[in-house]
């Protein structure tokens, strides 16, 4: 027997002969000769708990986890703190075995949670309208180009080339399908050249995308942006942004994004070596019936309760096929959830601090990294968690006397920036401590 | 009186659920590091609650959820079965959670040996040569397999291809992908035996030059084994198209048939159905795409590599695709789906099959006197019931499924597939006893016979649920997409 | 199923009342029943311009979406702003309730439509 199968061999016999048939065997008979498997997978036993955790416990040991490390990488994921009733509510049975809502009656957990989530995302992007999530923040980036050149009915797709290089990737990726027009926007000293983006705007332009904090960290004008975007015909604006850094920084809603995007992992999701993510996609309110994903919305059962189901699903694949917005049928469910209960437990004051300190930690760290001089700041603008030094000594020198003393060093921005040789993206969060800083500090000194 | 509040409702001026320690480095006012301008001077419009309050209220949630723990979740297509505990302590084993996607490779080798074995262990199930762990989900591993078969056709040269044949029984991500990925679905008739007309799959593939390739689920979204599957790819194949797996299904076949065997050249497994990973309430699921030798060369990069002991991440892929996601996948709902393999082995996963079929099999036996069986024949992991038997009845499939909510089951899938009118669609999987088949079955002939004496019993259902049948005309009218206090 | 004399039709269930060079469209009583409840009508833009059997709207209800095509070449005159706050009129009344309305570019192109008689005969055919 085993623990998952609940079927006695007496059972089994009593079935068979109900069915009408002798055989387990008999069950297959459907399937042609030619195609049937005789023989076994070229799989190992099965295995008993007690093996499978020792054998899973021995590869996870050969990784060297955050747990014995000091992280200073972040390049689109980040190490800030996860309070631990996100674990406990995300490990509750009830939400986590649950299916998609299709079952109003008896999903009210799950629609309400993706009913809050949306209501703080929307909050906290300055946006009307949200949806209950996409993949991640790079394909949030390529859904929302999609949608954009959709609506306008055009094909040109502007993007900065201070974007996160993985998460433009993926749009070009996505673009090639749809035949989209990938135009890159070069950067002046880290950030989007303005008068370039003003020179290729024009009315085929569909969209402009532009990310804030952007991937050196640096804050974009995102306000100046969204005037040159909106010189194009039916043009969107699309703002990507992390979600932490709208604890202090101006909401992109307010300074004229039509579409905000970003990558949720900072909002109480562990790193877990690449996913899952949490993608958002918030919007005005002229594309809510564009979306793509699923979205949850309020409404009154038979007796006049508040009640929550999905809704707007016209545009989703069950029912338009091949007509849908896209073909994108689930939401990263649990991750939504432990957003949600990441942003409650933050609440007005703890995302604003989170935000606070990983400034005033990263700038501290800025200025002790660079106060001999053998490090010097790649750039000279104001940004949020994340910075760049550029010194004369190679990346996988200072990464790997780093690796030896247990801390993990920054990006090496030269793999996507063959302009930016020799520098490297620091990344400082609220958990980092002043001792951590100053020992990272203290070995730089001495490679 | 049940629960009904929203977290903003309980914030209150004050309350924290959060602390953090004292900032240790210079307290510099944010003015003075970051211009004015770009700082925002309001208040965050985020509740104030405390710690209390927010397991309180997410408990009480969780207890306005049915989930596979709470009982018996017969959804066609969705392969409800058990989600092993092992396999969500496996994830959280501190070694995989707590680490960077772009740590250094010597950081990272019992992941990348994690994905090396898994890729293998798939490729093998599957019966293809290589696979991208790549795809977050099914639809978006329909997606990257799409954009395989498109790269395939480009680097030939062949750019008139530009229709994908699917089935009319198909789920709808599949035209609904199609069209994402710039091709023309056109539909395939089934037979009246719910399998695909070869007849009329000649007529749709013509002359066969603008055809890109079929995208096939198999066994179907009826339950049904096309047994024609030989002769469909021979058909294609000599048209010049490639054949898509679609792997919603997969869980009816393991260890017993495998799609590259049947001539598939791309295959996707949606990993949170077969391979027993949670729903979580929608995602995150993962939906790896495997192919045959001919599409290699155009899969998303990485893909890991050995080398002696060493294990790498392998960019050097000039024809791929590109990156179709962030970093290497969903890789935590992967740590999982290992656990899960490892657990069933070569001898579990054939009993997973075989378990499976005979339930589903046995649930219809129990059922087919009292709903109609459109399709009286062996099933594989799930069937298609038309609804309510006899003449006359008012009662429909959907008064059917809400009156099961009172019965305390969770409704088979409805309304799908769009080929059978009344559709019920029941996948029991290999995880429930006979004792709980039994029980459904009870409860379902129980219902039948209300709709033959008590109608309105089924019309007003349900009765006993925390809320009842809410109005979805209402919140697409006029939506409500957020709190607004 | 009421189906309105001296009105054009089209297998995709929609209705043209011509006046003049201009025209009036809708969808039919066939088709907001079969969809049921309406709750949004999407809208082309004023001066839009489109080709005979070109999608120019979208109809959605809870179930089901169907787009509207439509039935000569034209260019939007007028749409109905009515149906953005009550979407629900097509039901109530579809006859009544245009969507949009045209002016007509070629009107040759009516012949090629159904007549009341014809499309009752096609209802009566297909349904």
């Amino acid at each position: 027997m085993y623990p998952y199968i609940s079927i006695t061999p007496e059972d089994e016999q009593e079935m068979l002969k109900a069915i009408g048939l002798a055989s387990v065997d008999e069950l297959f008979e459907d399937i042609p000769e030619e195609v049937r498997l005789n023989r076994d997978l070229d799989l190992e036993e099965s295995k008993s708990e007690l093996e499978v955790r020792a054998y899973l416990r021995e590869l996870a040991n050969k990784n060297c986890s955050l747990d014995q490390m000091t992280c200073f990488l972040g390049s689109g994921a980040y190490d800030h703190y996860i309070p631990s009733v996100v674990n406990h509510i995300i490990s509750r049975s009830e939400f986590y075995t649950s299916y998609t809502p299709y079952q109003p009656e008896i999903s009210q957990g799950t629609l309400q949670y993706i009913f809050e989530y949306q209501t703080l995302i929307c909050n906290l992007t300055g946006m009307e309208v949200s949806n209950a999530s996409l993949y991640d923040g790079g394909t949030a980036i390529a859904e929302a180009a999609l949608m954009a050149a959709a609506v306008a009915r055009k094909k040109d797709v502007i993007i900065s080339k201070s974007v996160r290089p993985e998460a433009r990737r993926i749009l070009k990726t996505y673009a090639h399908i749809q035949d989209l027009n990938i135009i890159e926007v070069d950067i002046a000293e880290g950030v989007t050249d303005l008068e370039k983006l003003k020179s290729l705007v024009n009315d085929d332009t569909a969209a402009v995308i532009i990310q804030s904090p952007n991937f050196f960290g640096l804050i974009e004008d995102l306000e100046e942006a969204a005037k040159i975007a909106h010189k194009g015909r039916r043009t969107s604006f699309i703002a990507s942004v992390d979600p932490i850094s709208l604890g202090i920084l101006k909401r992109p809603g307010e300074l004229g994004a039509d579409i905000v995007v970003g990558e949720g992992q900072g909002m109480g999701i562990p790193l877990s070596f690449g996913g899952p993510y949490l993608g958002f996609m918030a919007a005005n309110k002229d594309y809510m019936r564009k979306l793509p994903g699923r979205i949850v919305g309020q409404t009154e059962d038979m007796e006049g309760k508040r009640s929550f189901v999905l809704t707007l699903t016209a545009r989703e694949q069950h029912i338009r096929r091949e007509k849908a917005t896209s073909n994108i049928c689930s939401n990263q469910g649990l991750n939504t959830l432990a957003a949600t209960v990441y942003l409650v437990t933050l609440g007005k004051e703890g995302l604003r601090e989170v935000a606070l300190q990983s400034t005033k930690k990263a700038y501290y760290a800025m200025k002790k990294l660079t106060e001999s001089g053998k490090y010097k700041p790649l750039f000279n603008k104001p940004f949020f968690k994340e910075f760049a030094l550029t010194s004369d000594i190679e990346p996988e020198v200072i990464n790997k006397k780093l690796r030896d003393e247990n801390i993990i060093g920054g990006y090496d921005l030269g793999q996507d920036y063959p302009q930016y040789k020799n520098a490297i993206l620091y990344a400082v969060t609220e958990k980092r401590t002043k001792a951590e800083i100053d020992r990272l500090s203290s070995i730089l000194e001495g490679i | 009186m049940a629960y009904d509040k929203l977290i903003f409702e309980l914030s209150k001026e004050g309350k924290k659920a959060y602390r953090l320690p004292p900032l240790d480095v210079d307290d510099i006012d944010v003015e003075e590091l970051i211009p004015e301008e770009y700082l925002n001077k309001e208040e965050l419009d985020l509740p104030e609650v405390s710690e209390v309050d927010v397991i309180r209220h997410y408990t009480n949630l969780s207890n306005k959820n049915y989930g596979v723990d709470t009982g018996f979740y017969p959804l066609g297509s969705c392969t409800m079965k058990y989600n092993p505990k092992i396999n969500e302590d496996m994830s959280r084993l501190e070694g995989f959670v707590n680490l960077h996607p772009l740590q250094g490779e010597d950081c990272i080798q019992g992941s990348l040996q994690l994905m090396y074995e898994l890729e293998k262990a798939l490729c093998e199930i599957a019966g293809m040569d290589r696979m991208t762990l790549q795809p977050a989900a099914g639809a978006h591993g329909e997606l990257t397999g799409l954009m395989i078969i498109k790269a395939y056709h480009e680097k030939r040269g062949d750019s008139k291809r530009n229709k994908i044949i699917v089935p009319d029984s198909a789920h709808g991500t599949n035209p609904a992908t199609a069209a994402m990925a710039g091709y023309k679905p056109i539909e395939v008739k089934s037979t009246d035996k719910g399998i695909v007309d070869v007849e009329s799959l000649k007529e749709v593939i013509g002359d066969g030059e603008d055809i890109a390739g079929l995208m096939l689920t198999n066994p179907n979204t009826l339950g049904l084994f096309e047994k024609d599957i030989v002769e469909i790819a021979r058909l294609i194949h000599d048209a010049g198209g490639l054949l898509y797996y679609d792997g919603a299904n997969a869980n009816a076949i393991l260890g017993r048939a495998r799609p590259g065997d049947m001539g598939f050249d791309v295959v996707h497994f949606n990993i949170h159905k077969t391979f027993s990973t949670p729903h979580g309430g929608g995602g995150p699921g993962a939906g790896p795409v495997g192919v045959k030798e001919h599409l290699v060369e155009f899969l998303p990069t990485p893909m890991v590599e050995k080398d002696g002991d060493r294990y790498y991440l392998d960019y050097d892929y000039p024809n791929t695709i590109g990156k179709v996601k962030d970093f290497y996948g969903h890789f935590s709902i992967l740590v999982r789906a290992y656990s899960y393999i490892l657990t069933m082995g070569r001898d579990g996963l054939k009993k997973v099959a075989e378990t499976a079929v005979l339930n589903a099999n046995y649930l219809l036996s129990q059922l087919k006197d009292d709903y109609y069986l459109p399709i009286d024949t062996l099933y594989k992991h799930e069937f298609v019931l038309g609804g309510l038997k006899g003449d006359n009845l008012e009662a429909t499939t959907l008064d059917v499924a809400k009156r099961l909510l009172d019965y305390g089951f969770h409704p088979p899938t409805v309304y799908f597939p769009l080929i059978i009118r009344e559709a019920l669609m029941i996948e029991p999987t290999e995880t429930e006893s006979k004792q709980t088949l039994d029980e459904f079955a009870k409860a379902m002939k129980e219902i039948a016979e209300e709709a033959r004496t008590n109608v309105k019993l089924l019309k007003e259902a349900p009765h006993n649920t925390i809320v009842r049948r809410p109005d979805e005309v209402k919140a697409a009218r006029n939506p409500v997409l957020k709190y607004e206090g | 199923m009421s189906v309105l004399k001296d009105l054009y039709y089209t297998k995709d269930h929609e209705w043209l009342r011509v006046e003049g060079d201009e025209a009036y469209i809708g969808i039919t009583d066939f088709a907001q029943e079969q969809l049921g409840d309406i709750v949004y009508v999407e809208l082309p833009e004023v001066d839009d311009e489109f080709d005979k059997d070109e999608a120019f709207s979208a109809v959605e209800s809870v179930k089901a979406a169907s787009d509207i095509y439509m039935p000569v070449d034209g260019v939007i005159l007028e749409v109905n702003e009515e149906l953005v706050d009550a979407p629900e009129l097509l039901n109530t009344d579809p006859y009544e309730n245009w969507i949009v309305k045209i002016e007509i570019r070629d009107k040759s192109q009516l012949d090629e439509l159904l007549t009341s008689a014809e499309y009752e005969d096609y209802l009566a055919e297909e349904v």
